[in-house]
Formats: structure tokens, sequence, C-alpha cells
């Protein structure tokens, strides 16, 4: 009797071990809020990178976008004994008490998207690379116009630093050899401002009648872009392409005025995470600037500096859209 | 007064005593506490049960308050705006240099006016109803937070002022033990007090209350300053919490308040409910929340499960209570000759 009840407890504790070291495989993700297209998708990128590794992935939003909400979850998290949390922050500072007890609690913690205090992070999951913005956009245009010709880049403001990141990669990449019939005659600046990116168009148009593309790397000026070359009817002989918002620029690619545009795709976005998530969990990865990992389908990455002192891994080249795909996309965000 | 009492008392009995809704709200609890520890293994943890309330009790600091503002037979929706105006005052006159425990304090002081304010528009403008008034100010202290901080975050708060919130005493947090000694304090108020037994008078029959000597108008503000006092509180734990404050903070706890000392049995129609029931409350939905929490329930199952034991609590209420004639305590029963006790004013 007293030896078979030892036996039971034996097991009932393997069982727990057992149990608890399966339950530690356990990756969280927060987002921001419940009912928002954009982060349903990024944590279905999350879901399907975290599922294929064969773990168990938590999907977690507040009913408000508020970082206390997150914080109430967090701890929940923390007293699952999760592997690690992946937030997408509400809020910069205001995770960072309860990030720190996660990380104390051996929990990994990273940011996505929209980042938190490097502090209170391992790394960042960030969604494009400035250079690879610069050189998708350039050949885009290259693409469209045959490689010959005269481009103009319509930008937001001239003192906005992404944006002048990523004009002078574009700069960059035109110097190569294979652009030489290429020539960017200007960079005119629409503000962001829906008007003026539209007066800023027409000027181009006046002014360079032998336009063949316009690059426009901000989803204001691309979207404006598309509205005057459609009223004007120059589809097929001035091209656009640049960085826009799917449901804002669905029209313009059903119609033709832009063959496709490009953006980060959320769902990406989410599955390098998950990948982010097992590396640091495993050990591959530390989060310092240098460490590689795998991440599936995506391939092989590297941790970066961030621009806020902290790390962070890009997640790559921007994604087209086009006139296959944008059904799809434009409900999406 | 006291010749004016009219004693309605039954006597004791034991029936009488478990015939009470803080029993049924006991009933609930356990009953949460049972199916959240059937749902997570990682729910009965005492360390984690006990460090978990951190997360909901700043909330509950408005609880107490706004059970006086029920019973009363008001309403105070501008709870919420109030905590979000006292905290971004505190953190943009903490960064523009006051030292912390001052700026502390003046949180507390603009909480306490921005209720001295509510109470002193309905007692000089009595033909508005409470609810009116504090929706305008909710709106007004809200806009006052936006305008002072522009949807910006503030913080940078000194490392000790993070311990208010996330500190603990021994293995119990601070918040847990302040919480107690302010809901120590209000049960005695409400049920030891002279100030207490007006409350019920008043929420009994307003009218009747003023005949019988009660000066309704200082109960009025004195409750309403009372409120902004707790907001103060809950912003003081809140931002600590947060270690930051923006104009959006607190945004839905009014309602979450009001649910909470709805279900805790307090009559909104006013003149009865206790000081346990809320606080009971508080307890059931913040375990609640936290258990179904601990399973990865969505945030939106979470309402719908609050939502439906409001529904249950306010039923129960009125069909097994009789429509909240039970007997209030016995402070309650001063009211002026000649009146019937349960009539409304």
């Amino acid at each position: 009797m007293k030896k078979s009840f030892v036996k039971a407890v034996m097991i009932l504790a393997v069982m727990t071990i057992a149990a608890t070291s399966l339950v530690a495989q356990s990756y969280a993700i927060v987002f921001k809020n419940t009912g928002n297209p954009y982060g349903e998708k990024q944590m279905a990128g999350f879901k399907a990178g975290i599922e294929e590794q064969k773990f168990e992935a938590i999907l977690r939003a507040p009913d408000q976008p508020t970082a206390e909400a997150q914080i109430a979850i967090i701890q929940q998290l923390i007293a699952q004994r999760v592997a690690s949390i992946c937030i997408v922050g509400n809020d910069f500072d205001a995770l960072t008490p309860v990030l720190g007890q996660a990380a104390s609690a051996g929990i990994k913690v990273f940011s996505l998207d929209s980042s938190v205090n490097p502090s209170a992070r391992l790394t960042h999951v960030n969604q494009a690379d400035s250079v690879k913005i610069g050189q998708t956009l350039v050949q885009a245009a290259y693409d469209m116009i045959g490689g010959k010709g005269q481009i103009a880049i319509l930008s937001a403001t001239s003192q906005a630093s992404n944006q002048n990141l990523w004009i002078s990669y574009m700069k960059q990449e035109l110097t190569l050899p294979k652009y030489k019939n290429v020539k960017l005659v200007k960079v005119a600046y629409g503000d962001d401002l829906r008007d003026k990116s539209v007066s800023e168009t027409e000027g181009l148009l006046k002014a360079y009648p032998n336009l063949k593309c316009i690059i426009a790397p901000t989803t204001v000026g691309v979207a404006a872009a598309g509205k005057v070359l459609t009223d004007k009817g120059l589809k097929g002989k001035v091209f656009l392409t640049g960085l826009g918002l799917p449901s804002e620029m669905a029209t313009y690619i059903e119609n033709g005025v832009c063959p496709y545009m490009f953006l980060w795709n959320p769902i990406d976005v989410g599955y390098l995470g998950a990948y982010v998530a097992t590396a640091l969990v495993k050990g591959t990865i530390s989060g310092a600037v240098g460490d590689k990992f795998s991440a599936g389908r995506l391939g092989n990455y590297t941790i970066t500096k961030a621009p806020d002192g902290g790390t962070e891994v890009l997640l790559g080249p921007p994604f087209k859209f086009d006139a296959k795909n944008i059904a799809d996309w434009k409900t999406v965000y | 007064m006291s010749e004016r009492s009219i004693s309605v008392d039954r006597p004791r009995s034991l029936r009488r005593f478990f015939f009470q809704w803080e029993w049924l709200l006991v009933l609930i609890f356990i009953a949460v506490n049972l199916i959240n520890s059937s749902l997570s293994r990682y729910y009965l943890n005492l360390r984690s049960l006990v460090g978990s309330t951190n997360s909901f009790l700043d909330m509950a600091f408005l609880v107490l308050p706004m059970t006086f503002v029920i019973i009363l037979g008001n309403i105070d929706i501008s709870v919420a705006s109030t905590v979000a105006l006292s905290a971004v005052v505190m953190a943009v006159s903490f960064n523009a240099g006051l030292p912390m425990p001052l700026a502390a304090i003046l949180c507390l002081v603009v909480g306490t006016a921005c209720g001295l304010l509510n109470g002193l528009i309905m007692i000089k403008f009595k033909e508005l109803s409470a609810v009116i008034v504090t929706l305008a100010t909710m709106i007004i202290y809200r806009g006052i937070a936006y305008v002072i901080l522009e949807d910006q975050a503030s913080g940078h708060f000194p490392k000790w002022y993070s311990f208010l919130a996330w500190g603990s005493i021994g293995p119990v947090p601070l918040i847990l033990i302040v919480f107690a000694a302010c809901a120590i304090a209000f049960g005695l108020l409400l049920h030891k007090t002279s100030f207490g037994r007006k409350v019920f008078a008043m929420g009994n029959n307003l009218t009747a209350a003023r005949y019988s000597g009660i000066r309704t108008d200082s109960v009025i503000v004195a409750v309403s300053a009372l409120t902004g006092l707790m907001a103060g509180f809950t912003s003081l734990f809140l931002s600590s919490r947060m270690g930051s404050t923006r104009p959006n903070v607190a945004l839905g706890y009014e309602l979450s308040v009001i649910a909470m000392v709805v279900l805790g049995g307090v009559s909104t129609a006013g003149g009865s409910g206790r000081i346990g029931g809320p606080i009971l409350a508080v307890f059931i939905i913040g375990y609640l929340n936290y258990g179904l929490g601990l399973v990865n329930t969505t945030a939106n199952v979470l309402l719908i499960i609050i939502g439906s034991l409001l529904i249950l609590s306010v039923l129960v209420l009125n069909v097994r209570f009789g429509g909240h004639r039970r007997p209030a305590p016995p402070g309650a029963r001063v009211i002026a000759p000649g009146k019937a006790p349960d009539e409304k004013a």
C-alpha cells in the first residue's frame, strides 16, 4: 500500500516535471489591441512560425490599446512561465518595469514592429531594411521604364530622416553601371500633405515632359501621385511606384497607373518574430550586434545596431503589391 | 437626532445573517477560484495570487468612494478623467522641477479639486443630474489632460517611486496593504459614523433627510471631494506602475468601477448597500481577469463574462431580495416622522 503510494507520487512528480518542461516551450506575442487587421496578420505570422517549429504559440491582445492593459497580460504570461514574450508596445517606456520582471523570471523579452525601451528588450524586430528599400524602388522604376529614361522622386518633408536615408540609398543604387541610362531629374517634397503632393506631382509633369516614372516612398505621396496620373490619363506613359498602403493604392494598381508598389508584409514580420523568439530561448542568439540565426522560409538574419541605441533585426526587402495580390490585401490595411 | 430614529431593526437571526448578498458574492468568489484553478495549473500559487493584486487594485481605490456616491443615489463618471488629469499634472510638474514628494501631493490635491468642483456644480445647479454634471467634467478633465500633454507620454520618475506599485513588504504588495487600510477606513466611515448614516438617509429619501436637519449639500460636496482624493490615489499607483503617464490612462475605468459597485450589491436607486460587497466584487473581477488571462482567453470573452455577472447580480438582487428593499443598516433609518421607510424622494 505504502509502496504503491510512493510510486504514485513519483509518477505524478515525473509527470509534473515533464508537463512543466513541455509548457516552458510556449511563446507569447502581445499585440497592441484586438480587432486590428494589421495586428491579426502579424499574430498569424508569429503563430505559423512558432507552430512549424512544434512549439505552442500564445496570442494575446488587450481590448484597449493601452500600456496598462498590456502590463496585466504580461503579468499573466510571467505566471504561466512562458519561454519568451514578443511585445508590440503601446508605449515606449511604460512597459519597462513589467518587462524587467519578466526578464528576471528568465523569460526572453523582445519587441516587434513598435519598439520598447532598449533597456527592456533583448532586441527588436523591425519591418524593413533601408538599403533594400532604396535598391528595390530603383530596380522597380528601372523595370517599369525598360531601363531608359527620366525618373523623379516625390518624398515627404525634406527633414524626414527615414525618407532621406532611403533617397540616399536610391542615389547610391543609381550609380551602378546598370542604370547609366536612367536619370534622376528631381526630388520633390510633398510634405506628406495631400494637396501639396498633388501640386508637386503636377509640377514634375510640367517641368519634365519626358518623365517616365515617379518613385514616392511615402504613403501620402504615392496615393496623391496615383490620383494625378489617373486624372490626367497618363497610364502607361508615366509609371508610379513607391511605398503605399494597399487599401489606398488598390484603385491605382487595379487601373494600371501603378504596376506595383511595396510595403512590408505584417505576416512576415510576425513570422520573423517567431524565429527570433526560439533563437533567443535556444541561446543561438543573445540579442547582441552580429548574432546570426536562421528564420525558416525567410532565410538567414544578422542582428544589427538600432538607431535608438539597442539592437534590431530587419525583415529585409519590402513586400511587393501588384494586380495579382492587391485584391487580397486592400481590405487588410 | 436619536429621538427621530425609527427603529425597524428586525431581530438578528442566523437565517437572516446567511441570507445576504455578500454570501452569494463569497460563493461566486470561491467558484471563480475553483474554476480558475481547474483551468490553469499555474493559478493556485500563493505568491502570484497575492502578487497579481497589483494589476487590479489601483482601480479598487475608486470603488470605495463610488460606493458612497451610488448609495447617495448619484453616479460619478468623471473619475477616470480625474485620474488622467491628476497623473498628467503630477508628471508635468515633476519634469518641470518639482520634487517628487511634492508632485505626488499635488496629484492628490488636483484629484480632490476635481471632485470638489463636481460637488459644487451639483449643489449649485440642483436641476442637473449627477450623470450630466460628471459627463461634462469627464470630457473637460480629460480634455485638459490632452491639452497639457498633447498625446505625448511624460515620466522619468525617480527609481523609488516605482516601489509604490511594484514594491512589497514581505510577500504582500504595498498596494494591497494601502488598499486594506483604505477599505477599513471607508468601511468605518460608512457603517460606524453619523456621516455614513447621513449618506444612507439621503440615498433613501433626500427631501426627508434635508427636513430632518441633515446638511445635504455639505455631504454631497464631501463625498465628491473624497472621490476626487481617491482618484488621486489611483493615479499615484497607476503612474508608478507604468513609470510614465499619458492623457489616455485609465480609459474606461469609470464603467469598471461602477460595475464592481453594482455587482457588490449596492442599489443604483440609492440608500442600500454595504462596503463589503464592492470590495468582494473587486477581487472577484480581478481574479476572474487574472485566471482567464492565465488560460489566454481573449479580452472580449472577459467582457462578456463580466457583463453577464452584472446582469445576474442585478436580477438576483431585485428578484431574490425584493427590489432592493431589504433593510439597510440600522443607521439608515434616520428619517423624518410620517414618512414610510422605503419611500423614495
